[in-house]
């Protein structure tokens, strides 16, 4: 066998060697091997025309899609839907996938489709195959969400639920709870309507009490149904939001805590700002220790040095009473003023200057040093350079005064930045620029032989 | 005598695949000899079958001058392929075989271009550089064929006619009216998903505009159509082709007096094909030639290459029977 094979690949490439030198040759030529050396993709068929055909469509689709030709993409989505009915069982339970996709953006775009449309399309394609069921579903009710259509949306969301086939596979768990998760987010919408209109009656009222049982009801329901899916690992913020702010109002504190310090600190979870963002904002809003909401905005620091709370995070570690949170209060504003973002923040330029003068007072030169050293290469361009000069004195005079006086302390009274802003002649801030230069005589760290 | 058996296609090929030109030429030899046909008509020179006529027909389809006209004659003379006895099919003979009568038309006018411009991705160009010339300072003249011209104009024309073919062929149904199903328990399951398929064809039509009819065109053969006197598509029918022929006597002969052959060497093993058509091998113009040709009647590029160094191998018959006694010898372009 092995003999046989090595010859048929002996005479191939003397084949070749014919074809490209032209010389006579003794080569034979096996013209038939190559046809079936390309049947081995195909799993030993020939690619019949059919299949040739319907690709050459699908990619027809595509191009038609990409160039908004929404017309040309129904016409050959018109001449796809024969796939359906291919007797290659594989290309055949792939389908209905494709079709949904592609056809859902074509009557999404097309001038001529409506809802009516695309309703009865949505409501076709979820019953061709059992596995598409709910994806489809879930896709409908977003499409039905994006329109408005509130009641619609619930309803297929509660036909959604109710499906069962079987034993249920793992990504048909995830779906399910999603579709639950979005049911409960729709009842959030309604409470939240509910409890604006409670907020509007008075309490005598007839009509708060049927409201307020409303309510009740809803919000026992949307607990049922968010609770399994905040569980599982993933990021889920609108629904935490809400269901939080619904255990907040009826004072289950608890409750919302748990929920919050596990989407924030469970490690299965994925690492995710917002998470702690949340929980700190209910903490504070708790009046919680300072030293808890210290440890749970370092997290986040960690994950967005840049944020804008970094400067209520500094705020905090300026007055605590340990040393170390003081060295990191420093760390803090030089990591937000590292981001291009911030660079015309003048609070966080102003509590630089600020801090750094009560630094250096209380002898922590060692700090500032440590800070400024990695940093000496490329602030310098970054914030104090001439341009920089210039435009922040025409926009902003407060701010370019607190940039002057940092750089006057870390560069000394030489750079190009505290000299532009010391020359300015301002009758107005005249005062502010000679306390100004008073500071930086005193504490400037610049060397200057550097 | 040949059984119907190999005639039938299975089930599976159903309707999945259209038949390719060899195969139904196959097809038709096998009938005709499983049905004891006599010998058909004889198809002499005024026959449309006949190399001369079928040529002249390709030649005004694919706009090239009717003066080549002359020199496939000279062709199919030579070759003895315009005999009758050659045409005529005769299924009750030995060997029962018949001519595949377009596409050799068109292989020989592809050996008319090659004897003219040699198609070596020069001297074609070269040649129409000088038939360019020409025309500028003779614009009254009959103006001398420009093989860029032609290219130029012939290849929008294919590109464009290609472009739509790929289109329709991607929108085939291929679906009979009745779904088919192979045994009695999948037919609910095949009647449901056509009820399927055509609930959600009948919603996208709704979506597709009602194409304006075109104004029904009369049946023809023809695909190009080429009109004098049509300045976007220029008509090359009537120019000359004395750019290319110079005088030798008392007859013309042409400029170029180089020429290939496609095929060196046939092989005489078991297989059915006698000569494989590698593309890279080959220059650009011979390339854009057969894919030309080939898309006009619908076959593989193969065949029509192969056919081409069929009629070389007539047309040169004695250079052929040398290379045999020599071994190894170099040939090829020059």
């Amino acid at each position: 066998m092995s003999d046989f094979s090595e010859e048929l690949v002996r005479s191939k490439t003397e084949d070749e060697q014919e074809e490209s030198c032209m010389f006579s040759g003794t080569g034979m030529s096996f013209p038939w091997l190559q046809k079936h050396i390309e049947t081995v993709a195909t799993g030993g068929k020939k690619e019949k025309d059919f299949a040739q055909t319907t690709s050459a469509c699908l990619s027809f689709i595509q191009e038609a899609l990409l160039k908004h030709q929404w017309q040309q993409a129904a016409e050959y989505m018109h001449s796809y839907f024969q796939i359906l009915e291919d007797s290659d069982s594989y290309k055949r339970q792939a389908a209905p996938e494709i079709i949904w996709k592609l056809g859902s953006e074509i009557l999404f775009y097309h001038p001529k489709s409506n809802m009516e449309t695309f309703n009865t399309f949505a409501d076709r394609m979820k019953n061709i195959g059992v596995m598409n069921y709910l994806k489809i579903s879930l896709q409908h009710v977003l499409y039905l969400l994006h329109h408005g259509m509130f009641e619609d949306a619930n309803r297929n969301l509660s036909h959604a639920e109710t499906w069962r086939y079987g034993e249920k596979s793992a990504s048909q768990e995830v779906l399910i709870n999603l579709i639950q998760a979005y049911k409960g987010l729709l009842q959030y919408y309604t409470w939240s309507k509910n409890k604006m209109e409670l907020s509007r009656l008075d309490k005598e009222d007839y009509a708060y009490n049927t409201a307020f049982q409303n309510m009740l009801n809803h919000s026992g329901k949307m607990s049922v149904n968010l609770c399994t899916l905040i569980q599982t690992p993933g990021v889920w913020d609108p629904f935490v939001k809400s269901y939080v702010e619904m255990l907040e109002f009826y004072g289950d504190r608890d409750k919302a805590r748990e929920v919050l310090t596990n989407y924030a600190y469970d490690e299965k979870f994925p690492s995710n700002p917002n998470a702690h963002i949340y929980l700190y904002n209910f903490l504070k809003r708790e009046k919680a220790p300072r030293e808890k909401l210290i440890s749970v905005l370092k997290i986040l620091y960690q994950i967005v040095p840049s944020h804008k709370l970094m400067l209520e995070f500094h705020r905090l570690l300026r007055k605590s009473e340990k040393e170390d949170h003081r060295k990191l209060a420093l760390e803090v504003l030089f990591g937000v003023l590292d981001f291009a973002g911030c660079t015309k923040n003048i609070t966080a330029w102003k509590y630089l200057a600020k801090y750094l003068r009560q630094t250096l007072m209380e002898n922590h030169l060692a700090w500032v040093q440590e800070e400024w050293n990695s940093r000496k290469n490329w602030w310098p361009g970054f914030h104090f350079s001439f341009f920089w000069a210039k435009t922040n004195w025409k926009e902003d005079k407060a701010l370019a005064c607190e940039k002057a006086l940092v750089a006057g302390i870390l560069l000394g009274k030489g750079c190009r930045y505290f000299r532009y802003i010391s020359k300015q002649d301002d009758q107005v801030i005249k005062k502010k620029i000679k306390r100004i230069k008073k500071s930086v005589k005193k504490y400037s760290i610049a060397n200057p032989g550097l | 005598m040949a059984t119907l058996r190999s005639l039938s296609p299975s089930a599976e090929h159903h309707n999945q695949s259209w038949p390719t030109y060899e195969d139904i030429y196959k097809k038709t030899i096998e009938i005709a000899k499983f049905l004891d046909l006599p010998r058909f008509p004889d198809i002499t020179e005024d026959c449309y079958l006949h190399p001369n006529i079928l040529c002249m027909k390709y030649l005004m389809e694919v706009n090239l001058p009717d003066e080549m006209n002359d020199l496939t004659c000279q062709v199919v003379k030579m070759t003895g392929i315009g005999e009758v006895d050659f045409l005529t099919f005769d299924p009750i003979a030995k060997m029962a075989k018949t001519v595949k009568y377009d596409v050799q038309a068109v292989a020989i006018i592809v050996i008319v271009l090659k004897l003219l411009f040699l198609l070596d991705d020069n001297l074609e160009w070269t040649l129409s550089n000088i038939a360019e010339k020409y025309n500028e300072k003779n614009k009254e003249d009959k103006p001398w064929f420009d093989f860029r011209k032609w290219y130029q104009v012939m290849k929008r024309s294919i590109d464009e006619k290609k472009q739509k073919w790929e289109e329709a062929r991607a929108k085939y149904l291929w679906k009979s009216e009745k779904p088919l199903y192979h045994s009695s328990i999948d037919k609910g399951v095949v009647y449901k998903r056509r009820e399927m398929v055509v609930n959600l064809q009948k919603q996208f039509s709704t979506l597709v505009d009602s194409v304006p009819t075109v104004e029904k065109k009369r049946p023809s053969s023809f695909q190009f159509n080429w009109t004098e006197g049509d300045s976007t598509r220029t008509c090359f029918h009537g120019h000359g082709l004395q750019g290319i022929l110079k005088k030798k006597g008392q007859s013309l002969t042409t400029k170029n007096s180089l020429y290939w052959l496609s095929t060196q060497k046939f092989c005489r093993s078991y297989c059915k094909h006698v000569t494989t058509y590698e593309e890279s091998n080959f220059s650009r113009s011979y390339q854009f030639i057969i894919n030309l040709f080939s898309f006009l009647l619908r076959i593989k590029t193969s065949s029509l290459h192969e056919e081409v160094s069929l009629i070389e191998k007539r047309l040169f018959k004695a250079k052929y029977s040398k290379t045999k006694k020599k071994s190894r010898s170099r040939k090829g372009r020059k």
